[in-house]
C-alpha cells in the first residue's frame, strides 16, 4: 500500500489561513490502512484544528467525509456536494487522490494534510516498512523476493557493497542489509545460480527517469 | 483565578475506577464536584477522539482512569488506553494546550479513598493551570465581567 505521514500541524494551520470553511477529506484506501488518512483520522485533525483556530478567535467551520477512494473518479465524482459548499479541501489522501480531487473540483483549492513517503507494507499494527520503489522492471526472480532497490541503501544490484558488516547496512546498524537478506534467502532456497550471474546496469526509464508513466488495459478502453 | 472552577472530565472504566467512586461515595469520602464522569466498559474503548471531543467541549481537564496494569477485565485494555493517552497529549499539544490537562490513572475498584486522592490531585493541577482557553463559559463569564 501507498504509506503516508500527516504533515506537521504548523504546517497545516498555515495552508488553511484567511480560509473559513473547509472541507477534510479523507480516503478509504490504503492511508486509512496505515492510519494517517481514514475516517478516524479526519475526526482527529478536524478536532485540532477547529480548537486551534477557536483558541485563535478565529473559528474555522469544517466538514468531514471520508471517500472510498480519492484515486478514482466514481468516487471522487461524490464530494461534489461538500465541493459546492467550501472554500478550500483539506485532502488525507495520498498525493495521486490529492491530484485526482484537484482535477475533478478546477475551481477549488485542493491542499495536502499528509506527506506520501513510500510503498510499503505493515510489520504490525501502526509500524510500517518500505518495500518497493516502483522501478517498473521487477527484478524479486532473482533477489530471492528481496528488492535490492528499496531495501539496499545504495540500490544496489550487484551487491554486497563493502559496508555490509554483521548482516547490518552500513548506514545504520539497526538496518539489515538488503544483499545479505538477499543471499540468505537464496541459498535457503537453493537458487545461488541466480546470484553469481552478474546484473545489468539499471535501466531507469521504467522508472520515473522515463517521465510520468501510465498503465491502459486495452480491453477496458472505449 | 481563585473562583476557577474547572470542568474535569473523566473516562472511568466500568470495572474499576467507576466501581472507586461508588466506593469513595458510599465510604463517604469528599471529592471535587468539578468532575464529570463517563463510564466506560474498559478503557481500551477510548480513542482520540474522545479525548479530543471532550475538551473541543470546553473541558480544563480530562483523565482516563482504568483498572491496574494486569488486572483488565478484558487482559489488555488498560495497555490499549496507555498509549493513546499519550499520543493524544502529543496532540493537544500541536493545538497549543498544555500537555498536562490529560492524563492516564491506574486504581483498582477497592480502591474507593485513591479515586478520591486522584481527583483532588487532578482538579488541584488543572485549577493551577488555569482554565482551558477553549472552555467558552468560563471565557465568556469572564468577559462579562
Ligand atoms: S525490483 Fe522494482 S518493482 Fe520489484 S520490488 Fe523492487 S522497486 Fe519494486
Ligand atoms: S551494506 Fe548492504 S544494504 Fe547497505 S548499502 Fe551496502 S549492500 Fe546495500
Amino acid at each position: 500500500m501507498v504509506i503516508g505521514e500527516r504533515k506537521p500541524f504548523d504546517e497545516i494551520m498555515k495552508m488553511l489561513e484567511g480560509v473559513k470553511k473547509i472541507a477534510v477529506m479523507g480516503c478509504g484506501g490504503c492511508v486509512t490502512v496505515c492510519l494517517t488518512g481514514g475516517h478516524d483520522e479526519v475526526r482527529v485533525l478536524s478536532s485540532q484544528l477547529r480548537m486551534a483556530r477557536d483558541k485563535e478567535g478565529n473559528p474555522i467551520e469544517i466538514i468531514e467525509k471520508t471517500l472510498e477512494r480519492q484515486c478514482d473518479p466514481e468516487y471522487v465524482e461524490q464530494a461534489e456536494g461538500v465541493a459546492s459548499e467550501v472554500e478550500a479541501v483539506l485532502s488525507m489522501a495520498c498525493g495521486a487522490g490529492v491530484q485526482f480531487m484537484a482535477e475533478r473540483y478546477k475551481d477549488l483549492p485542493i491542499y495536502p494534510a499528509l506527506n506520501t513517503t513510500f510503498v510499503g507494507g505493515s510489520k504490525k499494527e501502526g509500524y510500517y516498512v518500505e518495500r518497493c520503489q516502483t522501478c517498473g522492471e521487477c527484478k524479486l526472480y532473482f533477489t530471492g523476493g528481496i528488492c535490492p532497490i528499496a531495501r539496499c541503501s545504495k540500490s544496489l544490484l550487484n551487491g554486497p557493497c563493502g559496508g555490509s558488516t554483521n548482516g547490518k547496512c552500513e548506514i545504520d546498524p539497526e538496518i539489515d542489509c538488503a544483499w545479505q537478506l538477499i543471499l540468505d534467502r537464496l541459498k535457503s532456497l537453493n537458487q545461488m545460480d541466480r546470484y553469481s550471474s552478474m546484473m545489468p546496469i539499471n535501466d531507469w526509464r521504467t522508472n520515473r527517469d522515463g517521465g510520468p508513466r501510465k498503465m491502459i488495459r486495452e480491453d477496458f478502453q472505449r | 483565578m481563585s473562583d476557577f472552577e474547572p470542568i474535569v472530565v473523566a473516562f472511568c472504566c466500568h470495572y474499576c475506577a467507576y466501581g472507586a467512586a461508588d466506593l469513595a461515595g458510599s465510604m463517604r469520602l469528599e471529592y471535587p464536584t468539578n468532575l464529570r464522569i463517563i463510564r466506560l466498559p474498559c478503557t481500551g474503548k477510548i480513542t482520540p477522539v474522545f479525548l479530543l471531543r471532550a475538551f473541543e467541549k470546553g473541558a480544563d481537564g480530562v483523565y482516563v482512569a482504568g483498572c491496574l496494569e494486569g488486572d483488565c477485565h478484558f487482559i489488555q485494555g488498560n495497555l490499549v488506553a496507555k498509549p493513546r493517552v499519550n499520543y493524544t497529549k502529543k496532540l493537544i499539544q500541536e493545538v497549543g494546550l498544555e500537555p498536562e490537562r490529560l492524563e492516564m490513572f491506574n486504581m483498582s475498584a477497592a480502591m474507593g479513598p485513591r479515586f478520591a486522592e486522584v481527583a483532588r490531585e487532578f482538579v488541584q493541577r488543572i485549577k493551577e493551570l488555569g482554565p482551558s482557553p477553549l472552555n467558552k463559559n468560563y471565557h465568556i463569564q469572564s468577559d462579562a465581567a
